[in-house]
């Protein structure tokens, strides 16, 4: 049953690792990880608690170098690249927990991200209201996470779920092509979280996303393939209903209700 | 031969003096960062206090000497009890930039009140008949004050590791610096530990400023300010928190210190400096630290 | 009345960034100040000298301390160097002001260009040692080489007259005064172009959040750099002014003392704002005069004085003098809608 959930079912993938390892010293956090995501993927990684998923993203991302193995973007090997010149390439992602600009405004978080993501942001001498068209593209996705109203408050003058939807809006700026989103609604309360899956749901479809989510009901509505991580190596990988029919992984995760 | 062996014997114990005294105070300092990650640009005021208290206990007072030092770490370390207490309470987990200031300026005050207590004089001490002369090693004759630096050097490293591998309080402090969050979770009251660190450094700062005087070259108000960067440069190469850490840069630092200066009295004053600037680009976190 | 907006909406934000860089009215309060106290207080020239330079250097400061978020424990490194520069060039025959001054930015710029290199590497506690490393190694170094650089006693050299027109005037601080205000003009007007454009903007985020610039595809350690450098030369050109009104130079310029002090009167005044550095250097200065004048140095009170000022500073009023304004404001602006 698991031979045929391999890396060898995919034809194009955009992104994909070979054999990643990461040891911090002793401690094993992620064992000879292949995983692959073709374009316009929908693709869940899930594991319980202390599984290594935010380690993965950060081995994907290059904020973390792994111990072996090899990350491909497009078919080529980027563990030379620096994590923003993976973000150049559209490699990017959000945080588990908020990382935003906090003493800044909404729209000055996103301004940031757009500035960069058109190349402007090294620029010394013109002065930020001499380009207004990147502050006009800042604004257009301010509306489309609908943070208007609050778009001149500070981060830290927002309710958590709200600066969840800065998080999102700032991936959206960059536009990536590989978006790789870690727990989008973890700590929004249960009453604003579909304002998140929402904006998720109508994310481009030739995005290929990976979601690390603990909400089961949100990985079987909206994955099209899943990943089981325990202990840092590939528990499971298949198609929603596969999984949910392993009786390995029920036996380790679902049977937990960590849902 | 014979003068090149004298000459590395005379390196050798001068720089090792001069390294147990750097370890002495630095390591309070080291702890306190590791375990805080509180930047404490005063740690050398402490020092110079402790150093102050000493020659003032010994001259006017009579004191003898050996009590006199036993006697300025326990009211240094009180103060530093007291001072954690009431002011570096308030600046712990605020930015570094906020630490360094505050710390600063705790300098600053000490500078001052030193120097309206007890003037802006040097300070020398009057060390006891027993700790001048030399002593003979049989191939070599060293001054006594310096084997006697080496030597409570060594008793004060031997105990502080007994004290850190074998004790409750050791292991509390191991376990929070290693994983403040952590050890908090397991019911280690990291606040109250960190009063009694806090005031130990200081007491043990206190020691070194009393016991370093006569290497030193006397006391100043301006002591807190000129000791401070090499204070930090052994704690940054030494790797912060890290005892053995501390304990190897400070022999390293002492000892090319005394070297550069033995070779090249007009320019070795900045070799340590060099070197901190090497190891930190070769190991950001210090030789012994953690990444 | 037109019908209120609320200032937190998308318009009125975007409004807010797309004029952040224009000048307002109350900007030019500093400029005519300094004006006026040339004319009414010509005893004082000298000291409002020195006021101006410092501001300069304060104000090269907080580039990298008050927008990028890198404290900096050994400024005095590029001050220095900027000074040596063009004290040295004078003292070797090259007397013509300005470009030994420009010269000084270029050696301060390189020195800043090579160490930020290798500083910039290293974050928190390393940084803050090897910034101070970097001042404290240079003033060894120019202590040793006493013979070049005068030690304590110093140098004195000659400039000639600034365009062939003004002499320098060591005596009433006549064109000296003008000199240091001009290039407190360039300086200040470079350093408020900087922060206000896009580049500037990236390095409050750099302050900010690190990750997350790394996140959105910044090279951070590049763009750190690049602040590094136009913070260097900036203080390089402060150096070189501070030593050319004077006409005399001595390793003071490399003191540790210089690095503490400058940060601390960027602290006071308020970092991030460009406009604290006027105000806590302007405060500070004149503070360690009155009080070394009325009091004396021994005891040495001043100490006492700026002991106390840090400390409760950071306890009451972390945000500096400036920063004790900001609730008021913002009141005033949620009232003033």
């Amino acid at each position: 049953m698991t031979a045929d959930l391999g890396p060898a079912v995919h034809e194009n993938p955009v992104l994909e690792t070979k054999g990643l390892c990461k040891n911090f010293g002793a401690l094993v956090v992620a064992r000879d990880i292949d995983f692959a995501l073709e374009a316009g993927a929908r693709h869940a990684v899930i594991g319980p608690n202390g599984a290594g998923k935010t380690t993965f993203v950060n081995l994907l991302t290059g904020a973390l170098p792994p111990t072996g193995g090899s990350v491909l973007l497009d078919g080529l090997d980027i563990a030379g690249l620096a994590e923003h010149e993976r973000v150049k390439r559209g490699l990017v992602r959000t945080f588990q927990i908020n990382t935003l600009f906090n003493g800044l405004t909404v729209l000055e978080n996103i301004y940031l991200t757009v500035a960069e993501r058109m190349g402007v942001a090294t620029g010394l001498f013109r002065p930020v209201g001499s380009r207004p068209e990147v502050v006009a593209e800042a604004e257009r996705l301010v509306e489309m996470v609908q943070l208007q109203d609050d778009a001149g408050r500070t981060i830290d003058e927002l309710p958590y779920g709200r600066q969840r939807l800065v998080e999102i809006a700032i991936a959206l700026a960059l536009e990536p092509r590989v978006l790789l989103l870690d727990e989008p609604s973890a700590g929004v309360p249960g009453a604003e979280s579909h304002i998140i899956l929402d904006a998720i749901a109508a994310l481009p479809a030739d995005i290929a996303i990976m979601i690390i989510e603990h909400d089961m009901d949100v990985v079987f509505r909206f994955a099209e393939r899943i990943t089981v991580l325990v202990s840092g190596a590939v528990l499971a990988s298949g198609p929603p209903d596969e999984i949910a029919a392993d009786e390995r992984v029920r036996a380790v995760y679902l049977g937990h209700g960590h849902g | 031969m014979a003068a090149a062996f004298d000459i590395a014997t005379t390196i050798l114990v001068f720089g090792v003096a001069y390294a147990m005294l750097l370890f002495i105070i630095s390591v309070g300092l080291s702890i306190t960062m590791g375990l805080m990650g509180f930047v404490n640009l005063a740690h050398g005021a402490f020092a110079m206090v402790g150093g102050y208290i000493t020659v003032k206990l010994v001259a006017p007072l009579g004191v003898p000497y050996l009590l006199a030092l036993v006697i300025a770490f326990f009211l240094v370390a009180a103060l530093g009890a007291v001072m954690d207490r009431l002011l570096y309470r308030h600046v712990y987990g605020r930015p570094e930039l906020d630490q360094v200031l505050f710390t600063i300026g705790i300098v600053f005050v000490s500078v001052a009140g030193v120097s309206f207590v007890w003037g802006p004089d040097p300070q020398n001490i009057l060390l006891p008949e027993i700790l001048l002369g030399d002593v003979d090693l049989g191939f070599k004759n060293i001054p006594v004050y310096r084997a006697f630096m080496i030597v409570a050097g060594g008793v004060i490293v031997a105990a502080l590791f007994f004290g850190l591998e074998r004790t409750k309080i050791g292991a509390q402090v191991r376990a929070a610096v290693d994983n403040r969050r952590m050890a908090e979770s397991c019911g280690i009251p990291t606040g109250r530990l960190f009063t009694i660190i806090f005031a130990l450094g200081s007491g043990m700062a206190a020691l070194g400023g009393g016991l370093g005087i006569q290497i030193l070259g006397g006391l100043k108000p301006v002591f807190a300010f000129e000791y401070l960067v090499i204070f930090l440069i052994v704690v940054a190469v030494g790797g912060l928190g890290n005892i053995r850490g501390t304990f190897v840069a400070a022999l390293l630092l002492g000892i090319i210190d005394f070297a550069g200066k033995y070779f090249l009295p007009e320019g070795g004053g900045f070799f340590i400096y060099g070197v901190t600037f090497i190891v930190l680009l070769w190991r950001p976190h210090g030789l012994l630290g953690k990444a | 009345m037109t019908v209120p907006t609320p200032r937190t909406n998308n318009g009125a934000a975007a409004g807010a960034l797309l004029r952040a860089h224009r000048f307002r009215a109350i900007e030019l309060i500093p400029w005519i100040l300094a004006i006026a106290v040339y004319f009414l207080f010509p005893g004082y020239r000298l000291l409002a000298t020195q006021i101006l330079v410092l501001i300069l250097f304060a104000i090269s400061l907080d580039l990298i301390v008050g927008y990028a978020g890198i404290v900096s424990l050994g400024h005095a490194a590029f001050f220095g160097t900027g000074a040596y520069t063009a004290a040295l060039l004078a003292d070797a025959g090259w007397q013509e002001p300005i470009s030994a001054l420009a010269l000084g930015a270029v050696t301060a710029g390189l020195l800043g260009w090579v160490s930020g290199w290798i500083i910039l590497r290293t974050r928190e506690l390393t940084l803050l040692m090897l910034t101070m490393a970097l001042g404290i190694i240079l003033y060894e170094l120019a202590k040793d080489l006493d013979d070049i650089t005068g030690g304590f006693d110093g140098i004195n050299f000659e400039n000639t007259a600034i365009l062939g027109l003004f002499p320098f005037d060591v005596l009433y601080y006549t064109t000296n005064y003008w000199y240091a205000f001009a290039f407190l003009v360039l300086g200040f007007l470079v350093a408020r172009t900087v922060v206000h454009a896009p580049f500037g903007r990236s390095l409050v985020g750099i302050r900010e959040n690190v990750r997350r610039m790394h996140a959105i595809g910044t090279p951070v350690q590049q763009r750190m750099r690049h602040v590094y450098v136009i913070a260097a030369m900036i203080a390089g050109v402060a150096g070189a002014i501070w030593v050319q009104v004077q006409g005399n130079i001595t390793i003071g310029v490399y003191e540790f003392e210089m690095s503490g002090n400058i940060l601390i009167m960027l602290i006071l005044g308020g970092t991030g704002r460009l406009y604290g550095a006027f105000i806590g250097v302007t405060v500070f200065t004149i503070l360690e005069n009155l009080t070394e004048t009325v009091l004396g140095t021994d005891p040495p009170y001043w100490e006492l004085v700026v002991g106390v000022a840090l400390i409760v500073t950071v306890l009451f009023a972390p945000r500096g003098l400036l920063g004790v304004f900001d609730p008021l404001i913002r009141r005033f602006r949620e009232r003033t809608p």
